[in-house]
């Protein structure tokens, strides 16, 4: 028995850590070779910031930075929005007519192929556009799509986050007058705050990220960032493109390493709180 | 009296909006879809006819549902020969392979993630989570450099002298396997993970107890305990990976083409949108008994 759990422990250490270095990698490769002096990725020539250089005068990734930025600020926060109302209507709302096609349609965009939804919108959009003659493709559109797949893993979180809620608040505040819109506002919001938050993030990153649904719904001059990125990637190596990821890996460890502060802080009040009383 | 006399304006209008949402950007998109797959290629610049068309005082319906037909045969190497047979068959190929290989490396992760002290769990959950925060196509791109000819694992192995050749590995099976099994990994351990750790010990227990060797109790407890893990996991990752766009483009080579690369040259290249259409319409037929399985177990691993 012993024996069994060395070697368990053994297997665990080994198995964990060839893992995290299995996802490690490509991320410490973009780093090392941001800083190569050469163009070439095979070997490491020599330090040297100029991919850094060329990074910030290539107009076409630095403008794809400023329209995916505003992109991803947009849907982010109306994918939290409408995340919050089907979280609600998923959480409280147990009996309606046509609950089971709506807990479809909220989930599906988490697994469904993304090309297929890229398709179905962009047919719609040129449906619409043959109707009504808007949208044209292009900010707007991009935001659309992106706020499907965003409404989706928001609802996820937000859903989750209700659901473990201690409801006798709520109840509480109704028995002392409260409206239930003052309730949502004062009790309900506030309580499923770092799930709002999580999700706003979450769905910032999908839109930030997304490659696949840009390249259907986005128009003539209206490149995000991934879109040039894919376009560089496919044509071989420009290692100004390893310069921005390690300049976005940068800013991410920067925002999880205060997030993390932020955590630990809150969770070290809670339990003095808990002790105090 | 029914349900729906029962909600109050409120309710109707906080169900409302995510509903009339979804029913605009998601239903309605399907149904143009499948309109669209069964109508002819338009003339010139539209891509597609109109489904009603007005012939004198009358009203046609312009259905063409033989679209279908070209997908599976082409009249020359007969029926299932087409490019497009074999490009849902690289897909459904690759797909699986990848699911297998995310299940193998996954499961144990998830296993030995769930049994480690409760104190460092949250701390390397976030570390399976970092690199799903920075962008997908530059870890993709990284690959590319990394498992190329001339690359820094070919280097690396011919400096430490195990191999005297640079093996080929870019733009084949190896590097499109790699590149998909580390893109949906982590897409396979959270739903794993979720289920493991809730797992209640005390069965394991009592099986040693009754004198089940370790291994006997992991595979008669443990892993049918799992199930609903499994199978959320491998159809989280089963079902994206069909479609998968970028990792063959960037991954791949020519025998690597998968369907939605055909689809998407369907639609760009040949402006032919009723046939991309069709395309899509029995891609989404591939992934309905898969989705429907995701939908099952789905909730049984988050409760």
């Amino acid at each position: 028995m012993m024996a069994g759990l060395f070697l368990e422990k053994r297997t665990s250490r080994f198995w964990l850590a060839t893992v995290f270095l299995f996802l490690y990698i490509p991320l410490l490769f973009l780093i090392v070779f941001s800083f190569n002096s050469t163009r070439q990725d095979g070997v490491f020539t020599g330090f040297s910031l100029r991919w850094y250089q060329a990074l910030l005068t290539d107009s076409r990734l630095v403008e794809g930075f400023w329209l995916s930025l505003k992109v991803a600020l947009l849907t982010g926060t109306l994918s939290v929005v409408l995340g919050c109302f089907a979280a609600f209507v998923l959480v409280r709302y147990r009996q309606f007519s046509g609950r089971t096609l709506f807990y479809g349609m909220v989930n599906a965009p988490l697994v469904m192929p993304e090309v297929i939804i890229g398709l179905s919108l962009l047919l719609l959009m040129v449906a619409s556009q043959r109707i009504f003659g808007f949208p044209e493709r292009g900010f707007a559109t991009l935001v659309l799509g992106h706020m499907l797949l965003g409404m989706a893993y928001c609802t996820t979180v937000i859903q989750s986050r209700l659901q473990e809620m201690d409801r006798s608040i709520e109840e509480a505040a109704m028995d002392l007058g409260c409206k239930p819109v003052q309730v949502f506002f004062l009790i309900t919001l506030p309580s499923i705050a770092p799930a709002l938050v999580s999700s706003w993030l979450l769905a910032f990153t999908l839109s930030f990220d997304d490659v696949v649904l840009s390249e259907f719904l986005s128009g003539p001059g209206v490149t995000t960032l991934p879109q040039v990125i894919f376009s560089y990637a496919r044509r071989g190596v420009n290692p100004s493109i390893y310069a921005a990821a390690t300049l976005l890996i940068a800013i991410v460890s920067l925002g999880i390493i205060a997030y993390s502060i932020y955590a630990l802080r809150q969770q070290k009040r809670a339990v003095n709180a808990s002790q105090a009383t | 009296m029914t349900m729906k006399a029962l909600l109050s304006p409120a309710k109707r209008f906080v169900i409302g909006v995510p509903y009339v949402w979804l029913l605009v950007f998601f239903a309605l998109p399907f149904l143009i879809l499948l309109r669209i797959s069964i109508t002819d290629m338009g003339a010139s610049i539209d891509p597609f006819t109109p489904l009603l068309d007005r012939a004198g005082d009358s009203w046609r319906l312009l259905l063409k549902p033989q679209n279908y037909l070209p997908l599976f045969t082409d009249g020359v190497s007969g029926f299932g020969g087409t490019i497009y047979i074999q490009a849902y068959q690289t897909s459904l190929k690759y797909a699986a392979l990848t699911t297998l290989l995310c299940l193998a490396i996954g499961y144990p992760f998830a296993y030995f993630l769930a049994r480690c002290k409760p104190s460092v769990r949250p701390a390397l959950l976030l570390l399976v989570m970092l690199p799903f925060w920075t962008s997908f196509l530059l870890r993709i791109s990284a690959w590319k450099g990394i498992l190329a000819d001339q690359g820094v694992l070919n280097n690396l192995l011919l400096w430490l002298g195990i191999i005297n050749q640079p093996i080929v590995m870019l733009y084949t099976d190896v590097s499109m396997l790699v590149g998909m099994t580390y893109v949906y990994l982590p897409f396979m351990i959270l739903p794993l993970y979720t289920n493991l750790v809730k797992m209640d010990m005390r069965l394991l227990e009592a099986a040693h107890d009754l004198g089940a060797s370790r291994f006997k109790a992991f595979w008669l407890i443990t892993v049918p305990l799992s199930k609903a893990g499994i199978v959320a996991g491998c159809m989280l990752v089963f079902i994206p990976a069909v479609g998968e766009f970028v990792i063959p483009s960037l991954l791949g080579g020519a025998d690597n083409i998968m369907i939605g690369r055909v689809m998407w040259d369907e639609l760009f290249s040949s402006n032919n949108w009723p046939r991309a259409s069709a395309l899509s319409v029995v891609m989404m037929l591939l992934v309905l008994v898969p989705l429907a399985l995701y939908y099952r177990y789905k909730d049984r691993t988050v409760e």
